[in-house]
């Protein structure tokens, strides 16, 4: 355990007490930091520092530390969940970084996710676009069996492609238009795929694209930079796959 | 007191269906006129708000993260159990129902299991219906895997993220609920006491993690969802925010905690690389599939893996139990791990680790096959080690993950506090003293969507509803009692960090009431940790205000929590003279290292009533009978 060699790495962290508060960036230092930290375990060990100089720890959103629950959301050098491939900030290690490196840290930026505090964003609108209509209408009990609707491999796997969507919103962080195109395209895909979820399908693509629009997201002109930054790899096909959905259900 | 668990009688394959018969309705229109609260939007959680909701109940839901969508039944990854025999090998409800009784260690009510074998088909479809992308074959029907502890294939699988996929299912039914006003959802909530008017479970005061503020939620009903606490280990599989707080908080006020020595230490997660480290990360049971676990023979064997000859390694799942090899369940396997490293045949730092080789599998399926099986996970294990598992074997160790203990519940799941409810890993019902593998996940579904339904509207229908508001004095004085706390944790000022005070209490609770328990290292716990929760009143230092985003402060709440829980676990673990399943008493043990129960004097469910901070809890018992199961000594040889 005490073979690793130590870093020392210069942070420049966006601070912001509230959602009224203006923010500013803040230099810290992050000493003794091994290959086998985790980001966020970096960034514990200087909250611990912090904390002992009795100043305010940077608050950043985290739970899993697994890289499936979707909560921790950072810029990391200009690129949502720190650019790297299929990553989420969690399941970033130090080992990507250099002794010496200067890095910027700050929290996801789009209209439609005011900052709560720090490096903390408040993403209640996914949810909301989410509510408008990303599910089947099914009763809980008195369902057919499960084998009764027969669902060829490379669909299943299709859609599961499309629902392996964190919710993390990188997606609106790294677009440019802050556009949550991608995430709302999984799930209409998803659920368009599936037999299960074509019954709704028209209704299900006008209510949550109208939503999407309502609680500020942008809309796609093409970047893919949502692809880029989407630490579970979700395919811009989604977004096209939406559209055609989008299309056809103008003609219902 | 010999509690009474109102499990039905009669012919076992009957009971579920007869009691739902029995139990009372509340009539369509009166449904709106009850408000139910539920703390937690996990798999237990999201299922119950979405059914009550859907049944016309008013649903109060809360959670402490974001989104519903977060609860940490999204990290679940092999796959969920039904008994819907699909591939012909023989499985049955029965089949179900007998290995989790046997895969319990006999620690589980019968009644309460079987209901969870019945159920478990309607789970499957449930999901289905919803548009979980559970795995298909070529010709469209669903696929099966193999999990711990039984012979047959009954594991349904979404790739390695299935527990994402259910919960994305249930966070999807909640939505349209919340979307149909059925629900209204309370993100970023944090339970901070259970509100109980004249031993009547009312209400629940929570702290609004954004802005700081207690408030005050009345209901006629509280059903908690809130998960386990093997987070008191510090270092586990859970997410960070899990804790006992919401459970101990219940306890405190009357219900009766049930079997908290009954952890669940998982057999492989990736070995702790360092002092620093926050979290310990599972690789998923259903690796043991294709994976065969192995440690050098020769004590010291430092030599690369790949350089080791194949007569040198012990296979030794595979050796101690051929029948099940390296399906042996989680508790068996994660000791012989653990024997293993003991031995000083340990790998990787430390010697705290053995490996797992998926070499002959790759040879045999191809590395595709494997990729498609279980490509997140070897990605996940090469994030964090820098290790690729397709060319050296990956290198695991056992790591705390689940508790099987939780708060008392009777058949109906209600506690022994009436209107309180607990559903999922928040109850103690079904798993015995292990759980079996693609379990928990059926647990939590079942709960939420099968039973919770009708049992609830049992309890309902005899009582009238709204009599209590939030203007009763009862949520005044819980308000008041949470502020102090608050207030105090805020007001120390001392020299040592909440985290430094959690890896400690983790430490000490790793070391000596972990893997194996002696009596001598559970009274030297009982011992420190009071010294310890002493210490922490003193000295613990938390930084910025009450009133406002303050995760420190959230950190410090649960920490207090632990340090008082962490006693009780030990404590339970002490007075049980007998090793069962995931309770491990060194001093109880066959010659072969294997678990020895006492079911003379421990067929019982230990259930503790909380008597203050610091005092003895007092024991009370639910004894456990077997009518249909015939309690052996458990084999997987």
């Amino acid at each position: 355990m005490s073979d690793h060699k130590t870093m020392t790495l210069t942070l420049i962290v966006w601070r912001q007490k509230n959602a009224s508060d203006p923010g500013k960036f803040e230099t810290y230092t992050a000493k003794n930091i091994t290959d086998h930290h985790s980001f966020l375990e970096m960034l514990d060990c200087v909250n611990e520092d912090l904390i002992l100089a009795g100043k305010e720890p940077i608050s950043f959103d985290h739970d899993c530390r697994e890289g499936i629950c979707g909560m921790c959301s950072q810029v990391i050098n200009g690129a949502p969940h720190g650019g790297q491939e299929r990553t989420t900030v969690c399941q970033l290690h130090m080992r990507k970084f250099k002794d010496g490196d200067t890095i910027y840290i700050e929290p996801w930026r789009a209209r439609a996710f005011p900052i709560v505090r720090d490096l903390v964003v408040d993403r209640a609108a996914l949810d909301k676009i989410i509510q408008a209509g990303g599910y089947t209408s099914c009763h809980t009990g008195g369902i057919a069996d499960g084998n009764a609707i027969l669902i060829p491999k490379p669909v299943a796997d299709e859609a599961m492609d499309a629902a392996e969507c964190v919710g993390c919103g990188a997606c609106v962080a790294g677009c440019p238009n802050g556009a949550a195109m991608l995430f709302t395209g999984a799930k209409v895909s998803q659920l368009a795929l599936l037999p299960q979820g074509k019954a709704e399908a028209a209704a299900r693509v006008t209510a949550m694209t109208e939503t999407m629009k309502e609680c500020g997201f942008g809309n796609c002109t093409n970047h893919y930079e949502c692809q880029a930054a989407c630490p579970k790899g979700i395919n811009v096909k989604f977004i096209a796959r939406m559209n055609r959905e989008f299309l056809k259900a103008q003609f219902c | 007191m010999i509690l009474d668990g109102k499990c039905p009688t009669g012919p076992i394959e009957q009971t579920w269906d007869k009691h739902r018969f029995d139990l009372k309705l509340v009539n369509p229109a009166n449904k709106r006129k009850y408000n139910v609260i539920v703390v937690g939007t996990g798999l237990a959680g999201g299922a119950a708000a979405a059914s009550l909701g859907e049944l016309g109940y008013n649903v109060q839901a809360f959670c402490y993260q974001d989104s519903p969508r977060r609860a940490h039944s999204i990290a679940a990854q092999g796959g969920i159990n039904a008994a819907k025999n699909y591939p012909n090998d023989g499985d049955s409800i029965y089949r179900l129902f007998y290995d989790t009784i046997k895969g319990g260690d006999f620690r589980a009510r019968e009644a309460d299991v079987w209901r969870l074998a019945q159920v478990s088909n309607n789970i499957i479809d449930q999901c289905v219906a919803q548009g979980v992308p559970f795995a298909r074959d070529y010709a469209g029907y669903l696929d099966n895997r193999s999990f711990g502890g039984a012979q047959v294939s009954r594991t349904f699988y979404a790739r390695g993220q299935t527990g994402q996929q259910l919960l994305l299912g249930a966070y999807s039914a909640l939505s349209r609920q919340i979307k149909a006003g059925t629900v209204k959802m309370y993100n970023r909530r944090e339970m901070l006491d259970l509100v109980v008017v004249d031993g009547v479970a009312r209400g629940i005061t929570v702290r609004n993690l954004v802005t700081g503020e207690l408030e005050s939620y009345a209901a006629d009903a509280v059903c908690l969802c809130t998960g386990g606490y093997v987070n008191v280990f510090y270092l586990s599989t859970n997410a960070m925010g899990c804790s006992v707080t919401a459970n101990w908080k219940a306890h405190k006020k009357g219900a009766l905690f049930a079997n908290p020595c009954y952890t669940q230490i998982h057999p492989t997660c990736i070995p702790q690389a360092g002092d620093y480290q926050s979290k310990l990360t599972l690789m998923s049971e259903s690796l043991r599939n294709d994976g065969r676990c192995w440690a050098p023979k020769k004590q010291g064997d430092n030599r690369p893996p790949n350089q080791i000859p194949e007569e040198e390694r012990d296979y030794y799942l595979e050796r101690k139990y051929p029948s099940f090899g390296n399906l042996a369940p989680r508790d068996i396997a994660s000791r012989a791990a653990k024997e293993q490293c003991d031995d000083g045949r340990g790998v990787g730092p430390g010697g705290r680790g053995v490996y797992l080789d998926f070499a002959a599998s790759i040879k045999r399926l191809s590395e595709d096959t494997i990729r498609e099986r279980y490509g997140n996970l070897f990605e996940m294990y090469e994030k964090i080690t820098d290790e690729n598992a397709y060319k050296v074997p990956m290198r695991i160790y056992p790591a705390p993950h689940y508790s099987m203990g939780g708060l008392w519940v009777d058949y109906n799941l209600m506690s022994n506090v009436p209107g309180l409810f607990v559903l999922g890993e928040a109850n103690f019902s079904v798993h015995g003293a292990n759980r079996l593998g693609a379990s928990a996940l059926m647990q939590g579904l079942a709960d939420g969507y099968f039973v919770i339904p009708y049992t609830i509207g049992g309890y309902l229908a005899t009582i009238k509803p709204g009599q209590i508001k939030e203007d009763h004095a009862e949520f005044k004085k819980s308000a008041d009692d949470v502020k102090k706390d608050n207030e105090k944790l805020l007001s120390i000022n001392g020299k040592r960090t909440v985290s430094d005070f959690m890896r400690e209490l983790g430490g000490l609770m790793w070391e000596n009431c972990g893997m194996a328990r002696t009596k001598e290292s559970l009274e030297t716990n009982i011992k420190k940790i009071p010294a310890l929760r002493e210490e922490f009143w003193k000295n613990v230092k938390v930084t910025g205000s009450g009133a406002e985003f303050n995760q420190q402060l959230e950190n410090a709440g649960r920490t207090a929590d632990f340090l008082e829980f962490g006693e009780l676990l030990c404590r339970d673990a002490l007075h049980r003279n007998e090793s069962c399943g995931g309770h491990f008493r060194v001093e109880y043990q066959y010659d072969d290292g294997e678990a020895k129960r006492d079911d003379v004097n421990y067929c019982y469910v230990g259930a503790w009533e909380f008597k203050g901070v610091g005092v003895e809890p007092e024991l009370h018992k639910e004894p456990l009978k077997f009518d249909n199961v015939h309690l052996a000594v458990r084999s997987y040889k």
